[in-house]
C-alpha cells in the first residue's frame, strides 16, 4: 500500500529525514517510535502533503502512485488520513458543516452523489457512538474550546467518518489521561480492517498496550535504524533510546 | 495659466449652484433651518472639501471622486420608476415597511408622510418639515456638527429631502422599517440627503438602510443621518451596502443616546467603489449601551473606510465595537475607532476590536484604534489585527479532502460569520448570510433589482447541503 524509498526531506535548509525507507501493507499496523526531534512528525506531515517541506530525494509510492506531487486534499481523497498531534481550532466552522463538506468531496472524487442530510446525520450518529464521542461536540466549531482529550477523540471521529485506507496517527496519545487513551485506542481498533493500514507515531510504549502493532520501527536521526515486532517496543520501554543511539553511532 | 484642482473646480461649481438656486433649495425651510443652511454654506465656503492632509481623511482620497461632472437635482424627478418593481425589494420571510428615496427624493404613490396605527410617523423629511415643524426643529441638526468636515457643512447647506421617522414614547414598532436608496439615472448624480430619526422614551425601532445601485453609472452620495434615542429606547440599525464600483458614498450618522437607551448598529458592506461610513455615537445619559458592528468585503480597486467615534459623555455606559473585513485584489480597507471617556464618566465599559484579512500583497489595510481616557475607574480594551488566512487551519481542512478554494471559502466565511451572527432579526440574518456567501464566491453582482431579492430568484445557499455551490 505504501512504499517510501530513500526519502530525504529538509525544511528551511535543515535536513530532517536522511534516506528513510518504509513499507506498509494493507491490514498492518506499524508503530514508529523514537526520541523527540528525530523526524517522526515530519514523516507524517510529508505523507499527508503539508506545505513547507522540501523533498531532496526519494519517493513515496501509495497504491502504486508517487504522491509527492499530489495536493493534500487529493491525497485525502485517495484515502490518506492524518491524525494531528495538535488539531487546529477553526472558529466559526461547525463540525457538522466541516465533516459534511469533507465527506461529499470524497464522494465527488469517487463519482458518487452528495450524501443527503438524513443519511449524513445517521452516519454521524453511528460513528459518534463508535468512537464514544458526545453529541455536543459535533454542534460546536471545529476543535474550538475543546480539551486536549476532546481534540484527540475528534481526530478519531473524523477518521471514522472518512474511513481512510491509510491512517497516520501523530502522537495521538500525547496529553491524554488513561481513560481518554483507552477510548481513542478502542476507536482505532474498531476501525481496523484487513483492507486498511495504520501508522501509529508515538514517543511512549503506553499506547501500544492498547493498539497492538505488527511492526515497530525506531526512527533516529532521520532514518529508521531498527525494525522489529511488537516486542521491540517493550525493549525500548525498558532500556530507553540510549542503546539505539549507541548502536547506530557504531 | 493657473491649473485648478478638481476639488476647487467642484467647490466653485457648488458655490455658484447654491447662490443660483438658494430660494429653491430652501423653499420648505423654517426660519431656523434657513439660518442653519446659510451658516453651513459659509462654513463650507471657508473649509472646502476634506483632503488627505487632514488626519481624519489621510487614508481616504476623494480626488478621483471630484474629477467628474455631476448633476444636482433641486426638485424631485417628474417621472417615477415602477413602484411595484421597487417594492419587490422585500426580504424573503421578512415583513417590512419599505420607504424609498429615488435619486435623492422621497418616493411615494400618494402621501409623503404616513402615520401607522401605533402612531409612528414615517416618510419624507421635507414633508415632515411642513407638517410637524416644531418636532423637526427640536432635533434638526442638533447632533450633526457642521464643523466636523466640509462635507457635513455642504450637506446641511444643500439637503432638501430625506427620510423622517418618528416613534412616539412607549411605542414599539415590531415591523422593521426598510429604507431603500435608489440611484437610477443616465447622468452622474451628486446626492445629498438628510435623514432624521427620532425615537421616543422607552420606544423601540428596527430599521434597515439599504444603499443599492441599479445600474453601473457613476454617482456621488453624501448623506447625513441624525438618530435621537430617548430614555430607555431601543434601536436596531442595519446598513446594507451594495453599490457599483463607480459609486462614491460618504455616510455620516450621528447617534445621540439618552439614559438607559440601547443602540445596536451593524453595517454590512458587500460592494462599492468608495465608501466612508462614519458613526458618531454620544452616550449622553447614564447606563446607555451602544453596540457598533461592521463587516466589509472589498476587492478590485474598491475602498472602504469605517470610522467610529464613541463619546462616553456620562458614567455607567457600555460600548462594544467589532469590525471585520476582507481586502482582496488591490482594495483598501480603513478602520479608525476612537473612544473618548470623559473625566466624570466612571464605570465605563468600552471595547473595540478590528480584524482584517489581507488576501493579496497589493491589498492595503489601515487600522487605527484610539482610546482617549480621562476617568480612572473604567474598563476599556482594544485590539486590531491584519493578517492572512491561517495556514495551519488551511492545511487541516485540506488534509480532510477539501480543496484549496473551498477551504479558503470556509475560513473566510467563518471569519465573517462573527459579525453576521450579531444580527438579531433572524430573517435578515439569514438573508445577509446568503448574500455574504454569494459575495465570497464572487457571484454577487449588482442586480437589476434590490439585492435582497436574490433569495426569491433562486434557491437558498447553504454550505451544508449543496456542495457544488461552495
Amino acid at each position: 500500500m505504501l512504499k517510501i524509498k530513500d526519502l530525504q526531506v529538509s525544511i528551511n535548509g535543515k535536513t530532517i529525514l536522511r534516506g528513510l525507507n518504509l513499507e506498509v501493507n494493507k491490514g498492518e499496523v506499524h508503530a514508529i517510535m523514537g526520541p523527540n526531534g528525530t523526524g517522526k512528525s515530519t514523516l507524517a506531515n510529508v505523507i499527508a502533503g503539508k506545505p513547507g517541506y522540501h523533498i531532496d530525494k526519494g519517493e513515496i509510492i501509495y497504491k502504486g502512485k508517487n504522491i509527492l506531487e499530489m495536493p493534500p486534499e487529493v491525497r485525502a481523497q485517495e484515502g490518506i488520513f492524518l491524525g494531528f498531534q495538535y488539531p487546529v481550532e477553526i472558529p466559526g466552522v461547525s463540525m457538522t458543516n466541516f465533516m459534511r463538506t469533507a465527506i461529499n468531496e470524497h464522494r465527488k472524487y469517487k463519482g458518487l452523489d452528495p450524501m443527503s442530510a438524513g443519511e449524513f446525520l445517521k452516519l454521524m450518529k453511528e460513528k459518534q457512538k463508535l468512537v464514544e464521542i458526545q453529541a455536543k461536540l459535533t454542534n460546536r466549531s471545529v476543535n474550538e474550546g475543546f480539551s486536549g482529550g476532546e481534540k484527540k477523540k475528534n481526530e478519531i471521529f473524523q477518521m471514522a467518518m472518512l474511513e481512510p485506507n491509510l491512517a497516520i496517527l501523530d502522537e495521538t496519545d500525547s496529553g491524554l489521561d488513561i481513560d481518554a487513551l483507552k477510548i481513542v485506542a478502542n476507536g482505532v481498533n474498531k476501525l481496523r480492517t484487513k483492507e486498511n493500514a495504520t501508522i501509529v507515531i508515538t514517543h511512549y510504549q503506553r499506547l501500544l498496550d492498547y493498539i497492538v502493532p505488527d511492526f515497530v520501527h525506531v526512527l533516529f536521526d532521520g532514518k529508521i535504524v531498527k525494525s522489529g515486532g511488537k516486542e521491540l517496543a517493550l525493549v525500548l520501554e525498558e532500556k530507553g533510546y540510549e542503546w539505539i543511539k549507541d548502536e547506530s553511532s557504531k | 495659466m493657473e491649473t485648478k484642482y478638481n476639488d476647487i473646480l467642484f467647490k466653485e461649481k457648488l458655490v455658484s449652484l447654491f447662490n443660483e438656486h438658494r430660494r429653491k433649495i430652501g423653499f420648505n425651510d423654517t426660519g431656523q433651518m434657513s439660518a442653519l443652511r446659510d451658516n453651513a454654506f459659509e462654513t463650507f465656503e471657508k473649509t472646502g472639501f476634506p483632503h488627505t492632509k487632514i488626519e481624519d481623511w489621510r487614508n481616504t482620497n476623494l480626488k478621483n471622486v471630484f474629477a467628474h461632472n455631476y448633476n444636482v437635482l433641486f426638485e424631485a424627478q417628474a417621472d417615477k420608476p415602477d413602484i411595484e418593481k421597487i417594492f419587490q425589494c422585500n426580504i424573503h420571510n421578512f415583513d417590512t415597511h419599505i420607504i424609498a428615496l429615488y435619486n435623492g427624493w422621497y418616493l411615494s404613490e400618494d402621501k409623503h408622510l404616513i402615520t401607522l396605527p401605533n402612531g409612528t410617523i414615517i416618510g419624507s423629511l421635507a414633508q415632515a418639515v411642513k407638517e410637524y415643524p416644531e418636532l423637526v426643529e427640536k432635533h434638526y441638526n442638533k447632533y450633526a456638527d457642521i464643523n466636523e468636515n466640509g462635507l457635513i457643512a455642504l450637506n446641511t447647506a444643500f439637503a432638501q429631502d430625506g427620510i423622517f421617522i418618528y416613534v412616539p414614547d412607549g411605542v414599539e414598532t415590531y415591523k422593521t422599517i426598510q429604507i431603500v436608496n435608489i440611484l437610477d439615472r443616465d447622468d452622474k448624480l451628486f446626492i445629498q440627503n438628510k435623514n432624521l430619526i427620532i425615537v421616543g422614551k422607552n420606544a423601540k425601532l428596527t430599521f434597515l438602510h439599504c444603499d443599492d445601485s441599479y445600474n453601473y453609472n457613476r454617482s456621488f452620495t453624501n448623506t447625513v443621518t441624525e438618530v435621537f434615542i430617548d430614555e430607555g429606547a431601543v434601536v436596531d440599525h442595519y446598513k446594507l451596502q451594495n453599490l457599483n464600483d463607480s459609486s462614491a458614498l460618504i455616510n455620516t450618522t450621528y447617534f445621540h443616546l439618552e439614559k438607559e437607551s440601547k443602540l445596536t448598529s451593524n453595517a454590512i458592506t458587500l460592494n462599492g467603489g468608495l465608501i466612508r461610513n462614519k458613526s458618531n455615537v454620544i452616550l449622553a445619559g447614564k447606563k446607555g449601551k451602544a453596540n457598533i458592528y461592521g463587516l466589509y468585503l472589498v476587492d478590485k480597486e474598491q475602498h472602504i473606510d469605517n470610522r467610529v467615534f464613541v463619546d462616553h459623555a456620562e458614567s455607567d455606559c457600555d460600548s462594544d465595537e467589532l469590525f471585520k473585513g476582507i481586502a482582496d485584489d488591490n482594495a483598501t480597507a480603513v478602520f479608525n475607532g476612537h473612544i473618548l471617556v470623559r473625566k466624570d464618566s466612571q464605570k465605563t465599559n468600552a471595547s473595540q476590536t478590528n480584524r482584517n484579512i489581507q488576501l493579496t500583497d497589493k491589498a492595503t489595510v489601515f487600522s487605527k484604534p484610539f482610546l482617549e481616557i480621562y476617568a480612572d475607574d473604567v474598563k476599556c480594551s482594544h485590539g486590531a489585527t491584519v493578517g492572512q488566512l491561517d495556514e495551519e487551519a488551511l492545511f487541516y481542512i485540506k488534509s480532510r479532502g477539501i480543496g484549496e478554494y473551498d477551504a479558503k471559502l470556509l475560513l473566510l466565511y467563518a471569519f465573517a460569520a462573527k459579525v453576521i451572527n450579531k444580527i438579531s432579526v433572524e430573517a435578515l440574518r439569514e438573508n445577509i448570510d446568503d448574500l455574504v456567501k454569494k459575495r465570497l464566491r464572487g457571484e454577487l453582482a449588482i442586480c437589476d433589482m434590490c439585492v435582497l431579492q436574490c433569495k426569491t430568484q433562486e434557491k437558498t445557499y447553504e454550505f451544508e447541503i449543496d456542495l457544488s455551490k461552495i
